[in-house]
């Protein structure tokens, strides 16, 4: 469990312009694959959500270019990358450092000490993303382990490499 | 000496597969409904959810403690009746109740099943425990948190009954089972609901200069800065301001939460004979480091050995910690 001060003092927000629409249209692809995968193995997942299955999730890693779309409607799934200027009006908002909201997404971190430590921010419908959060608490394995295992040893070495400058950070 | 057992929060069936791969003696769960006093969204099991997980638990020598643990309103006591049937039928080891019609159903109808008193029974005397033990078989009382050790070493020789104390988690305990604080604001109950703090009721807005206020039903009840560490947003741990104190303060407990790790010697020595974890709503990474931490240290002790317990204090609310009134009365 690390400790830190918090996301207050972390970097300055990127995600405007140009730069973060070409990020936005690099990785759409991969984001739609990995969704619709991750649906598919953990079907499970959406009965926690109840009626938040419609709820409109910005999850807004602070260090990435942009931020993340989420709709976990099972029967018309969105899992989008967009740039901040043009996020779509959220029910809820989760915003941490990327490596973070991955390790919660792992329970690889508690979601509880993260708020505690202010290195997580939720605002909007607490219950959207209190429903979100079990429901994703409920999957046993690693789905960011699955993600690179769909993109074989590549997707491998970068998963690594990331947990390796999470840590030295 | 005690038997010590470590007592385990499974809030999803996941957590509660963690909970006995990291060694836990028993775990505790609820239905997906007002039976529990953690009927938090999207937590909890289905009645398949639970056959399954706690088939898994028993094949692995890990007992299963269903909680029934909150208040059925006058008349409307289906509910925890059918859930009582329900765990009878799923094999749970016991059930863990805090209402007199409850405790006295399960123990009419189904005769020889095991009763825990939850800590919401509020029961903190030995006049009071006897009256679980000698009206419903009860057969072990989990303490409120407001005892001294010597306090609890002095109630185990006058009770007929096992003693589970908690030992980590949260340390909301504002006369356990009895508090109205959220329904005043939600016209939800923790009592009878399961719910304190609904969490449909709760906002969280990050002011221009980085603090973070949070909100219950459109009140506010702490604010926290730029670099504070936060709590819960329940009303027992929210920070005020007052016509004697005009700056805000903790009007009633403080966002800290209870660890006894270095009173575990101490404790198994008073005769308590089981260890609770809090936490069903917390996640799997909570529920691995916890439980892991505590079943070194209590092997440690059993086999004489000085406990080695892991720094805990960041899984803590507020990233604080206490030993409370098993310390001290005057904690607070």
């Amino acid at each position: 469990m690390k400790m830190s001060a918090g996301i207050a003092s972390g970097p300055p927000l990127a995600g405007r312009g140009a730069v973060s629409r070409l990020a936005c249209a690099l990785v759409q692809p991969l984001l739609s694959r990995v969704v619709r995968r991750i649906a598919a193995r953990h079907p499970s997942l959406f009965a926690r959500l109840g009626p938040h299955q419609a709820t409109d999730f910005l999850i807004d890693p602070v260090e990435l270019p942009f931020a993340l779309h989420l709709r976990p409607d099972p029967q018309a799934l969105v899992f989008r990358a967009v740039p901040r200027d043009a996020a779509p009006r959220a029910g809820a908002v989760i915003r941490g450092r990327f490596m973070l909201l991955l390790e919660l997404v792992d329970s690889e971190e508690d979601g509880d000490a993260a708020f505690f430590s202010r290195d997580l921010e939720v605002s909007g419908d607490t219950e959207a993303v209190v429903r979100l959060r079990n429901a994703l608490d409920d999957v046993d394995g690693s789905i960011a382990e699955e993600t690179a295992r769909m993109f074989g040893a590549p997707g491998r070495a970068i998963l690594a490499r990331l947990r390796r400058s999470y840590v030295a950070t | 000496m005690s038997l010590a057992e470590l007592i385990c929060p499974a809030g999803t069936p996941a957590a509660l597969r963690t909970a006995v791969d990291a060694g836990a003696d028993a775990v505790y769960c609820g239905f997906q409904d007002a039976t529990n006093a953690r009927n938090f969204p999207g937590l909890n099991f289905t009645p398949d959810e639970l056959t399954e997980t706690a088939a898994y638990a028993h094949a692995r020598g890990t007992k299963v403690l269903l909680a029934l643990n909150t208040y059925p309103p006058a008349g409307k006591v289906d509910l925890w009746r059918q859930a009582a049937d329900l765990g009878v039928r799923i094999g749970v080891d016991a059930f863990i109740v805090a209402d007199m019609g409850v405790a006295d159903y399960i123990a009419r109808i189904h005769p020889g099943t095991r009763l825990h008193l939850s800590v919401q029974a509020a029961a903190s005397s030995p006049e009071a425990i006897r009256y679980y033990c000698e009206s419903f078989g009860v057969k072990r009382v989990v303490l409120p948190r407001i005892l001294t050790i010597p306090e609890i070493r002095q109630i185990r020789t006058e009770i007929p009954c096992e003693i589970e104390t908690f030992i980590f988690g949260n340390h909301g305990l504002m006369v356990e089972g009895r508090c109205s604080l959220t329904n005043y604001l939600t016209g939800q109950s923790t009592n009878m609901d399961g719910v304190c703090s609904p969490a449909s009721d709760v906002e969280y807005t990050r002011d221009a200069d980085g603090s973070m206020s949070s909100q219950l039903a459109g009140f506010t009840i702490d604010r926290f800065g730029p670099e504070e560490k936060a709590g819960y947003p329940t009303i027992c741990k929210g920070r005020y301001t007052a016509p004697h104190r005009r700056e805000g303060y903790y009007a009633f407990e403080e966002p800290v939460s209870l660890n006894l790790s270095r009173l575990l010697p101490d404790l198994i020595d008073a005769g308590v004979h089981a260890f609770k974890i809090e936490g069903r709503q917390r996640s799997k990474s909570y529920v691995r480091g916890v439980v892991t931490a505590f079943r070194r240290a209590v092997d440690d002790i059993r086999a004489g050995r000085q406990a080695d317990i892991a720094d805990l204090v960041a899984l803590t609310e507020g990233q604080k910690q206490t030993q409370g009134a098993f310390e001290t009365k005057k904690w607070r």
